[in-house]
């Protein structure tokens, strides 16, 4: 499905704040697979999210979705088959159109000169009320009246509206409130469940990156240092991710936020 | 003064008001809507004019308006380009375009500075006798402009519910999200600066055949002029839905030229209408500034009295 070959990524290059974020990375997701993303800060976790969805070009190597090479398909176009969410709730949804004038955008329907019709409005109010929300009620308001969560709910609906091959979420649940982050970590479990959605998601917290999805990677300094599937995951417990951590990196784990996250 | 001289007064008031609001349109669309502020805009209304203006003069004041709005278009799409396609800052890319537009609105001119239509027909002479011997006859400008500014302000309400409208809007409301619904916020920005610069060139077309002259300097300081009436209007309706803020923008234009009227008529200075709309413009985007810094200067500076 997603297939990376020696990805690599330097910012700022020949300065004094060179920065390699993405050192030859290689990766291979399967379709269906939703693969927990597990590092310390700067480990280069948001920086291959950007790589794979395209808010810039590759210093080398190539990206290849569903068979086809995206290496250098400008961002938007990328959009079409990879749906994205970021930490920042604020980022996926214009606050000053109305809900259903975003979610008329993130549909797609019709041509360039058509409006929203009432069989959109019956679509997108069937789809609301799925959130339990009450969003359905609220259509016509500015998405600048919702709460975080709300916001992060919309935009996750936004964002499958049409299925994508992939979707992409970074910590999208990390700025809401506990009891929220939990709802949203639900309708997200449903919403690619149901569509299949090959998912690839960024966490924090250890614990639901083992009970989450069906695979888990660990990043450091721009690579991937540990990758494990099926039973070997299964058996896992947060102790041993931090030791296979220190394995892999040569150094003990030393992200207060990663592991006070792991004392919760 | 007379209470006809007061109405007649407030008819010119409500021409001009209506003429320059299609320009506050177009400000609506490419400042308000898409977020760009278009420092073309000087140009592009002198472009529309003095097209119109030389199209009327060769015996063709109907044809005038479309071939202004397409030159208003061009010029808008070489605006958008520079600054979508070739990295130059957006106020950088109007000021160049703005400027380039001096020597080409000239160089219509065939190097003059001015134009005159008294004898030539324009799309007021005719109005107007088509409304010989009506009751109308003596509004046929105001006719003229509140038909086309209604066809404006209706077709921009119609256009910003469209798919292609929505786009336009979220791409100054949050790109990111413009970008992640497969749109290229790059043709979006073009497409809404060829609209609303089609606008702003109708806007000076207008204005040319209804004073039947054009100057060079016809257009001199219309960006703040617009940006005045367009945040008077946002006073009175900026809250709204779409229809409602468009009404706003036509009300803003005419209050404007209300206010510059009356105060012409207390002896201010004609040439001081370009300065009164920068201290309206200074005022209305520092005031919620300033509003919002108050707690803190009064802390700041109140206290220190007090212990004094």
């Amino acid at each position: 499905m997603l297939k990376l070959t020696h990805i690599s990524k330097t910012f700022n290059p020949g300065t004094v704040n060179a920065k390699k974020a993405i050192e030859d990375l290689s990766f291979h997701a399967a379709k269906g697979d939703f693969i927990t993303v597990i590092g310390a800060n700067g480990a280069g976790k948001s920086t291959l999210f950007n790589a794979i969805s395209g808010s810039f070009f590759t210093d080398s190597g190539k990206i290849e979705l569903d068979g086809k090479d995206i290496t250098f398909m400008p961002e938007y176009k990328r959009a079409r088959s990879i749906g994205r969410l970021f930490q920042d709730p604020m980022r996926g949804s214009a606050p000053g159109m109305t809900i259903e004038e975003n979610l008329a955008l993130a549909a797609g329907h019709g041509g360039w000169l058509s409006s929203i019709s009432r069989k959109d409005r019956q679509a997108f109010r069937e789809r609301l009320s799925l959130l339990g929300m009450g969003l359905e009620d609220r259509m016509t308001q500015p998405v600048g009246l919702l709460s975080g969560g709300q916001r992060q709910a919309l935009t996750l609906m936004m964002a499958t509206y049409n299925p994508p091959k992939l979707l992409l979420l970074d910590e999208h649940t990390a700025a809401l409130d506990p009891a929220t982050a939990e709802k949203v970590l639900e309708i997200t479990k449903n919403t690619v469940e149901e569509n299949h959605l090959t998912c690839m998601m960024i966490t924090h917290n250890m614990q639901s990156a083992l009970e989450l999805g069906n695979r888990t990677i660990m990043m450091n300094a721009g690579k991937i240092i540990l990758d494990v599937i099926g039973e070997e995951r299964a058996h896992m417990t947060v102790a041993d991710l931090l030791d296979r951590f220190k394995q892999a990196a040569g150094k003990a784990l030393d992200n207060d936020r990663m592991l006070l996250s792991e004392a919760e | 003064m007379s209470f006809d001289s007061i109405l007649t007064l407030g008819q010119t008031a409500l021409e001009l008001g209506l003429i320059s609001s299609l320009t506050v349109l177009a400000l609506f669309l490419s400042y308000s809507m898409l977020n760009v502020c278009d420092l073309s805009t000087d140009g592009c209304f002198t472009l529309g004019a003095v097209v119109g203006a030389s199209v009327a003069l060769s015996g063709h004041p109907f044809l005038a308006i479309p071939a202004a709005m397409a030159i208003g278009m061009v010029s808008g799409f070489v605006t958008a380009l520079l600054q979508t396609k070739m990295g130059i800052d957006s106020l950088l890319a109007g000021i160049i375009v703005n400027t380039a537009l001096y020597s080409v609105n000239i160089g219509i001119m065939n190097g003059a500075s001015l134009l005159n239509l008294n004898n030539s027909d324009t799309v007021f002479t005719k109005m107007r006798s088509v409304l010989e011997n009506t009751p109308l006859a003596g509004q046929y400008k105001l006719i003229v402009i509140i038909i086309t500014v209604v066809l404006v302000a209706v077709v921009l309400g119609l256009f910003l519910r469209t798919r292609l409208g929505l786009a336009i809007r979220a791409t100054g409301n949050n790109p990111d999200m413009v970008r992640s619904s497969s749109i290229n916020p790059v043709k979006t920005t073009i497409i809404g600066l060829c609209i609303s610069n089609a606008f702003t060139a109708l806007s000076g077309c207008l204005l040319a055949q209804s004073q039947k002259s054009v100057s060079i300097d016809i257009g001199t300081g219309m960006v703040t002029v617009a940006l005045a009436s367009l945040l008077i209007g946002g006073a009175f309706f900026g809250k709204g839905k779409i229809p409602l803020r468009i009404f706003g923008m036509v009300v803003g234009a005419f209050v404007f030229r209300l206010v510059y009227t009356i105060a012409l008529r207390f002896n201010l200075p004609a040439f001081m209408l370009k300065f009164v709309s920068s201290v309206i413009v200074i005022l209305a985007i520092s005031g919620p500034y300033l509003k919002k810094q108050l707690p803190y200067l009064k802390r700041r500076f109140g206290k220190e009295r007090t212990h004094a």
